[in-house]
């Protein structure tokens, strides 16, 4: 077995460095007289180390990783798909990378053109009138998304403090409405594993803001009667807010503009194939319908005579909601990847994605539970339920398939199906890997009536095995001490 | 024909839909209703080849300037990056990993995340660090919405030497909340009139937001800050918007204060048209519960083997909803990792050798434009790596100018505060030479 991997504060020796500083041809002064009372004496406990030893410390902490580079990581609603290196070589561009977000608007007009671009590119994938690029992950644009939809129910002097949500939606959604100042009412599913429209008609009043609502939804499923729920609410005069998090199935299917939405985030991270770099950075634009458009943070974006500029200038803006104007590097990757596949590709992808997701369902079936047994979307839903006969959890299953060299699926969540576990192919694997990934489900499936041990003490060949969670929680160590 | 990035053939797809027993890939979409499904192909061309994406990006990346000589700092801030910092975190083992919801194999990310937080409360003098945030501007939000979570308060005392932007996010998540923003002034010296500050401070304040260096680029005092928040029970929170500052300057920790946010873009993270950067928010031990965002902690396995998960997870709005303490999910984790490797190299004498340059640079410039008869150094307050000039003329006519000459000369302040409409906000970091400030100054006097 490997050593224990040490920290780095552990591999430190007092007087080394990685770096030197250059010589600017400034003579340098004495900190401690400038500074005076300011002066701080050292950063005690700060590691000191050579570049190899840094380098060496972190490709070998990479090795204890799994990424999508190794093999198939089906996380359900995370949408783990490949992401293409272009996209880190046009986002390294001196040209972008090196630009800084205050110099003046004649020498940006390339960056300016290229979010104005992706800002037309999401508005015709997603049938919406103008997208704001300014959100720095998906929580971040319902949180923009909902400030917009608050921000029109004060112009039209309503007071709406309500917002409904599905009880099959990510944690997210409550949580960014409350920030807004509104008070969160569930929404139950029904035996369709869809909105219950009974459940939302008896919940729908003057007070109501929005339904915010993820389609496809958690389950995997697609909210068929989307249309009929965008007429309800808005004859309410409420919003229809859609969680984009699972736009990967839909692309070039259908526009959720088409469909009622009102306003949407997009996660790029997900569906457009911006690295998820061990969580984040991501982008969450938010596209709104004509009447949300005005809403939209500050800057935006205006063309005259053929220059771009930065307008601020916009009284009814939520105002701005992130640093400057955006994670722009995320930009560049996500329009790199929309031109490299164009229409016909982005169609495909919801097309490929959604036959790798009803593949393992139909390999699976016959071994698995399945609370919803028909056609799905880009993602499967199955359930422990089989296994739990023989005292095997989803987690055990989860941990397990860790052995066969893949990454779990997303567990225990949607929240309203027992044992849930939420597999997500994607479009960009290969039929060889999926069929491998149903092999070992199917070979867990098997252990758990005939070994079911050697699931529930799983994972056996990872550096650490199960670690002790509640003990991390109990007695918290969140830093190193010497 | 599949493409580049989707391996299935027309044959396996065949194969597969048998399986799944339906007779097209038409027929996996029958739950969207015909009449709501998109008719045709969007209007979008391609697809392109790898060769003509990257030709048009390139092109893109060429209207864009990026050899002019640039003292633009404000925020966002242009240091060398070691070259090993943005190819070892591109490693596709961290970079295209999702966030490590299972530890056993995502042990890289979540140690370096672990190293990552005991680096930022060694920077800051605090007990612990979360995970990372989108960026300052939002770090800085969350830490008003934390100490009303904490004190159940809704007065906050916002300086406009607080960065403008930072301000204006404030706002917008304060906006539905009932929060009460009190805008406190500066004086001569660019520094927050903390007299004033402690005349506004009631019983209902909840924090004093106060940054260092500010916005100016001037240090201010976290000591007072601290003092006055605390003779009413209301927190200090410190805000640092060029991180490299806290290499040479006493933490917030040491002066007092309770909570320290801001921007670490600077450690290894290129300027990048504004994003993505490195929100980063420490705190004292008792502010654990409140505190927004991920957090790794230590434990071991069932064989006694240390190891890292994430922690202390009913906070987070995956399990608490509505009442969890942020609605962040996604934040920005491989920018902490760059920092990390950045912060790991340079270590302790390098990080303040780096540090120390900085502050000469801005100690060279000062002294030459302080020999200028054609313009002052506006605020006398101690600096570190920024400073504000006075013109005495239109800043922005003066900096456009200067573009034509090759050089962008700062930020010319009356966008943000239009009482300094002669003023350019200057940053000098190590990639300036001693000639380049020279050039500065000279182009300056010469438009002057």
């Amino acid at each position: 077995m490997k050593p224990e991997m040490k920290l780095i504060f552990e591999k430190s020796r007092e007087g080394r460095t990685g770096y030197q500083v250059p010589d600017t041809g400034v003579e340098s002064v004495d900190p401690r007289a400038h500074l005076g009372r300011w002066f701080r004496e050292d950063i005690a406990g700060f590691p000191e180390l050579s570049e190899p030893e840094v380098v060496r410390h972190f490709v070998n902490l990479s090795k204890l990783n799994y990424s999508i580079d190794e093999g198939m990581y089906p996380l359900g609603s995370c949408t783990m798909k490949y992401n293409p290196k272009i996209n880190e070589t046009t986002a390294a561009m001196d040209g972008f990378a090196g630009v800084h977000p205050y110099w003046p608007e004649r020498q940006i007009q390339g960056a300016l053109r290229l979010m104005r671009d992706l800002e037309h590119l999401l508005c015709e994938i997603t049938g919406l009138a103008a997208f704001s690029l300014q959100p720095a992950a998906g929580a971040h644009g319902e949180l923009t998304g909902m400030l917009m939809v608050t921000a029109h129910n004060k112009s039209r002097g309503e007071k709406r403090d309500v917002v409904l949500i599905p009880d099959s939606a990510h944690g997210t959604n409550p949580s960014s409405a409350h920030i807004c100042g509104l008070k969160v009412q569930q929404i139950a599913s029904n035996t369709r594993g869809r909105l219950d429209l009974e459940s939302l008609r008896a919940h729908i009043s003057p007070s109501v803001a929005a339904l915010m609502i993820t389609n496809p939804n958690t389950l995997g499923l697609f909210e068929d009667e989307i249309a009929k729920i965008a007429g309800m609410l808005h004859e309410a005069g409420a919003q229809l807010y859609m969680d984009g998090a699972n736009m990967n199935a839909l692309l070039g299917k259908v526009r959720p503009g088409d469909l009622g939405v009102d306003v949407l985030h997009l996660n790029l991270h997900k569906t457009f194939s911006t690295p998820h770099g061990g969580g984040g950075p991501g982008a969450g634009p938010v596209g709104a319908a004509k009447h949300l458009e005005r809403f939209r943070p500050v800057p935006v974006i205006e063309e005259h005579d053929g220059q771009l500029r930065f307008a601020s200038n916009r009284p009814d803006s939520v105002g701005k909601v992130k640093g400057f104007y955006g994670n722009f590097g995320m930009l560049v990757r996500a329009y790199t990847y929309i031109l490299s596949l164009g229409a016909s590709g982005l169609r495909e992808i919801a097309e490929a994605a959604v036959l790798n997701a009803n593949y393992v369902r139909a390999k699976l079936s016959d071994r698995y539970h399945l609370p919803y047994s028909c056609l799905n979307m880009h993602e499967v839903i199955l359930s422990d339920k089989k296994q739990m006969v023989h005292g095997v959890t989803t987690l055990n299953i989860a941990k397990r398939l860790m052995d066969y060299g893949f990454h779990p699926p997303t567990i225990y969540f949607p929240l309203i199906v027992s044992g849930a576990m939420m597999i997500e192919p994607t479009e960009s694997e290969p039929l060889d890997e999926i069929d491998r990934f149903i092999a070992a489900m199917r070979a867990i499936a098997d252990e758990a009536e005939t070994n079911p041990d050697i699931v529930k003490n799983a994972p056996h060949s990872t550096t650490v095995q199960k670690l002790d969670e509640a003990r991390a929680a109990r007695t918290p160590i969140l830093r190193w001490k010497p | 024909m599949a493409g580049r990035y989707i391996p299935l053939t027309e044959d396996e797809k065949r194969r597969m839909l048998e399986a799944v027993g339906v007779a097209s890939i038409d027929a996996l979409f029958e739950a969207i209703p015909a009449e709501l499904r998109q008719r045709g192909e969007l209007k979008i061309a391609g697809p392109q080849s790898e060769l003509e994406v990257e030709r048009h990006l390139a092109s893109l990346a060429d209207l864009n300037t990026h050899s002019c000589l640039s003292f633009v700092g404000a925020g966002a801030y242009q240091h060398h990056i070691p070259a090993h910092v943005g190819q070892t975190a591109l490693r596709s083992e961290f970079s295209t990993a999702y966030t490590p919801y299972q530890p056993e194999i995502s042990q890289g990310t979540l140690q370096a995340v672990f190293e990552f937080q005991t680096m930022m409360c060694q920077l800051t003098g605090l007990d612990i660090s979360n995970a990372s945030l989108y960026d300052g501007a939002t770090a800085t939000a969350e830490a008003m919405l934390m100490s009303n979570r904490a004190n159940d308060r809704k007065t906050f005392l916002i300086p406009r030497s607080l960065h403008p932007e930072y301000r204006a996010v404030c706002r917008t998540y304060a906006a539905n909340l009932g929060f009460n923003l009190v805008e406190i002034g500066f004086g001569a010296d660019g520094r927050s009139d903390l007299a004033e500050a402690a005349s506004a401070a009631g019983a209902d304040l909840s924090a004093i937001i106060l940054q260092s260096p500010n916005f100016f680029g001037c240090l201010e005092d976290w000591t007072e800050a601290a003092r006055i928040a605390h003779a009413h029970d209301a927190l200090a929170v410190a805000v640092t918007a060029e991180a490299l500052s806290l290499a040479l300057i006493k933490s917030p920790g040491e002066c007092g204060c309770d909570i320290a946010v801001g921007e670490a873009q600077s450690f290894g993270i290129p300027v990048s048209f504004g994003g993505p950067y490195l929100g980063f928010l420490a705190a004292r031990q008792k502010l654990v519960r409140n505190m927004p965002g991920r957090l790794v902690g230590q434990t071991i396995d069932k064989n006694g083997r240390r190891g890292y998960v994430l922690t202390l997870a009913t906070r987070e709005q995956h399990i608490r909803r509505e009442k969890a303490t942020s609605n962040i999910c996604t934040n920005q984790g491989l920018c902490a990792l760059m920092a990390t490797i950045y912060m790991a190299t340079l270590g302790r004498r390098g990080l303040r050798d780096l540090a120390c340059l900085n502050l000469s640079q801005a100690a060279y410039l000062r002294k030459a434009i302080e020999s200028s008869r054609k313009m002052r150094v506006r605020f006398s307050g101690t600096c570190f790596n920024e400073l504000v000039v006075d013109l005495g003329r239109s800043s922005k006519e003066v900096q456009e100018r200067l573009q034509d000459r090759g050089v962008i000369a700062g930020l010319p302040l009356g966008v943000f505060f239009p009482e300094l409409a002669t003023t350019l906000l200057l940053c000098v970091t190590e990639t300036a030479r001693r000639e380049d400030i020279d050039t500065l100054v000279r182009e300056l006097e010469a438009v002057l």
